[in-house]
């Protein structure tokens, strides 16, 4: 980027001073976009590490009465998994693609408040260090990624690994609370002019939603988090029986962050499908209001239902009836959002892009989410299948099949953006197939696992009737799944160095970020085009149409 | 007008955390029967002195934003310093309570009145001290002289903090303290 300005006697130190300075760059940056694509790049990583995790899980589980894994082993990769994928992968992946984009699209030049953003990416980085760092103790945390009291205390997990797990939550909360305030004060503070409230892109909305629903619900886990290294570090009783305090406690806190936590990491997810589905089916989004007011639905909603976690505590029938009652009601602003996308799509003519692919595999599998989700809202069915393989099946629909495919569809749609370059659509064509069906094959047979009974979370099993095939079924997909994220890996490397130019707008989009170069320069635009619609790149091209 | 939404919207995270935090110390305080409690252990009419320090400080530091916002510098450095003084006055009799709580064994390990009250009072002194640290910058800037518009928002900013600072402390000094007394 920066050049380095000649200086005689100088000259023959100046490759060095470039090679050094670029990692310095990188480093000291507080630009938006490299700042995104550091985000970008980290949760890859931590993908991997979490998915290298479950393919662990999967080879232990593969046979009845595996010994691979020995049970302290087991506890510690499926906490990491979890851990992994919830704080290291998921939400700092949409974290990053909010801060990559959010200025783009409303044409702003940068964050509102860079130096904040830096320092949001730099401890959430630590953080997960902080957190692979226990491993060094020789105890990974191992009480499962919701830490359910007294397992995550002295009593029973007596070496660090807990205590790496809260510092390094809490480290992370920080720094996504930092990130969420920037992302408001940014989409306030920094539209272009003429973009009002009523005309942001659809992810802009879902962002700014989801980062209100951050700034409340982050501190109930970090509020539990402190409680815990209380008891863990000072010897109190907060969440232990012994000196009458109260495990549900901790489960009244750490859901009622869990749970809105549950839509910080797809809200942004319904906002990449908003903006993909639109431009591959050339029609603007159907219920653009229905789709942003649903959402504002689901996330006032969110925070009032976490005891649907607990009904199997104990907490009393009315309690459960009102949590029951309440689970299903956002069903309803979910769905109404699944017909608006359907409805988009109706007569549209459809470009199947590798993108789009991804984004219709989203309809199908965060359905079968969904509606998981909707049997588990119902109390005694919840007495049934709670804390089985259901349970697995059910959060790996909404959060992989949901979530993980909208951000492979985004990362189709915004990497010529990114890069410049396009990411190639013939391997995209067989990244999208093996990711479908290796997702499907792990997942949709665990269903029946949890129906037939196995409870989630235990290292090995016996030979009962029909379990065997299951799970070798379940970890086959998973290593098809593995294959698929070596073809994406690859893609991404070979389209880095030999992609077709992307050139400004490759799609025919139509929000702002398509209006400059690709990738973008530092300061963004040289020139905001005028916004007089919600398409604003549409309306140069087509004046005739403008529409308010 | 960006730094003050961002504290805004920070301050509105930070209610939240309290919020939690207090209500532990609630639910517990009806639980905790034996041992020392907030009425056997805890001094209320000496809090109040300190409380009435920490009150005070939100008023100097509204008249030292008067006075920037008035162009003295010498009078917002002046209530500035008073500001920071009282502030100190106040961590020092926390300490002061926390000293003589765990000579009498009053830890957080005691049992749930020691680790509420501790976990909440702590949190409450952490912010505190963030705050001064906040306030001590500012008034490093504002002896050194160059003392731009800029700085004004992030003056602004920082006293909306220690306002708030102050209200959870009314919150938590009715709650822990005045219920006892009452």
């Amino acid at each position: 980027m920066s050049d380095t300005p000649f200086v005689p006697g100088l000259v023959e130190d100046a490759d060095r001073v470039k090679a050094h300075s670029a990692w310095l760059e990188w480093v000291s940056t507080v630009d938006h976009k490299r700042i995104g694509l550091l985000y970008l790049f980290t949760t890859l990583f931590f993908f991997c590490v979490g998915g290298a995790e479950a393919l662990l899980i999967r080879i232990q589980l593969a046979w009845p009465n595996n010994t691979f894994l020995s049970p302290d082993e087991y506890n510690q990769i499926f906490t990491m998994h979890g851990t992994t994928m919830i704080f290291l992968v998921v939400v700092p992946v949409l974290l990053g693609l909010a801060n990559y984009l959010t200025p783009l699209m409303i044409g702003a030049s940068d964050m509102a408040l860079p130096r904040l953003n830096a320092f949001s990416f730099w401890v959430f980085l630590f953080g997960g260090i902080l957190l692979y760092f226990s491993f060094a103790t020789g105890q990974a945390p191992n009480a499962g990624w919701f830490s359910y009291a007294p397992l995550s205390e002295n009593s029973y997990s007596i070496r660090p690994g807990l205590d790496y797990w809260a510092l390094a939550l809490l480290g992370i909360g920080v720094g996504t609370v930092a990130t969420a305030i920037n992302l408001i004060v940014t989409i306030v503070t920094l539209r272009t002019e003429g973009l009002t409230i009523r005309r942001l892109p659809l992810f802009v909305w879902m962002v700014l939603i989801n980062s209100f629903l951050i700034i409340f619900a982050l501190p109930a886990l970090n509020a539990s988090l402190v409680m815990l290294l209380v008891d863990r570090l000072l010897n109190a009783h907060f969440f232990t029986h012994v000196g009458g305090g109260s495990p549900v406690l901790w489960q009244h806190y750490f859901w009622s962050f869990g749970h809105p936590e549950v839509y910080i990491m797809v809200l942004p997810a319904f906002g990449i499908i908003s903006e993909v589905i639109p431009v591959f089916s050339r029609k603007p989004i159907f219920g653009y209001g229905f789709v942003a007011a649903s959402t504002v639905a689901i996330a006032l909603l969110s925070v009032g239902v976490w005891a649907h976690h607990m009904f199997a505590v104990g907490l009393g029938h009315a309690w459960e009836y009102a949590f029951g009652a309440s689970s299903l009601l956002i069903a309803v602003p979910t769905g109404v959002k699944i017909f608006n996308w359907i409805a988009t799509m109706w007569g549209g003519s459809i470009r199947f892009t590798t993108s789009m692919l991804f984004a219709i595999a989203f309809l199908f599998t965060f359905t079968i989410g969904g509606l998981s989700g909707v049997i588990f809202a119902t109390v005694p069915i919840d007495w049934q299948v709670t804390d089985t393989y259901f349970v697995v099946a059910h959060m790996h629909y909404v959060l992989f099949g949901g979530t993980a495919f909208a951000v492979m569809a985004g990362l189709y749609y915004w990497f010529p953006k990114m890069t410049g370059r396009m990411l190639d659509e013939r391997r995209g064509v067989w990244n999208f197939w093996l990711m479908f069906i290796g997702f499907n094959t792990t997942f949709f047979v665990q269903h029946f696992l949890g129906l037939a009974g196995m409870p989630r979370r235990v290292y090995t099993y016996g030979d009962l009737p029909g379990w065997a095939v299951m799970n070798l079924i379940s970890t086959i997909g998973a290593f098809v799944l593995g294959i698929s994220v070596l073809v994406l890996l690859w893609n991404i490397r070979i389209s880095r160095q030999t992609g077709a130019p992307a050139g400004d707008n490759p799609w025919n989009a139509w929000t702002l970020e398509w209006a400059t170069t690709s990738p973008p320069p530092e300061h963004n635009f040289d020139a905001v085009p005028p916004v007089h619609g919600r398409r604003p790149l549409w309306d140069l091209t087509h004046p005739q149409e403008v529409r308010p | 007008m960006r730094t003050k939404l961002a504290m805004g919207v920070f301050i509105g995270s930070e209610a939240v955390f309290f919020a939690f935090l207090i209500a532990a110390y609630i639910y517990y305080a009806a639980a905790t029967v034996h041992g020392p409690n907030a009425a056997n252990s805890l001094d209320p009419p000496r809090t109040l002195i300190f409380t009435v320090c920490l009150l005070a400080s939100s008023g100097t530091l509204w008249f030292a934003e008067r006075r920037l916002a008035a162009g003295s510098r010498n009078g917002f450095r002046v209530w500035l310093g008073a500001t920071i003084v009282l502030g100190l006055a106040f961590i020092l009799g926390q300490a002061m309570e926390y000293i003589g709580l765990t000579r009498k064994t009053v830890t957080p390990a005691r049992n749930l009145f020691g680790a509420t009250f501790f976990t909440l009072t702590g949190f409450h002194g952490f912010h505190v001290i963030c705050g001064l640290i906040s306030l001590s910058v500012l008034l490093g800037l504002a002896l050194r002289g160059n003392f731009s518009a800029k700085a004004a928002a992030g003056t602004a900013a920082i006293s909306m903090y220690w306002h708030f600072v102050d209200v959870v402390w009314i919150v938590i000094f009715s709650l822990v303290y005045l219920r006892v007394w009452v």
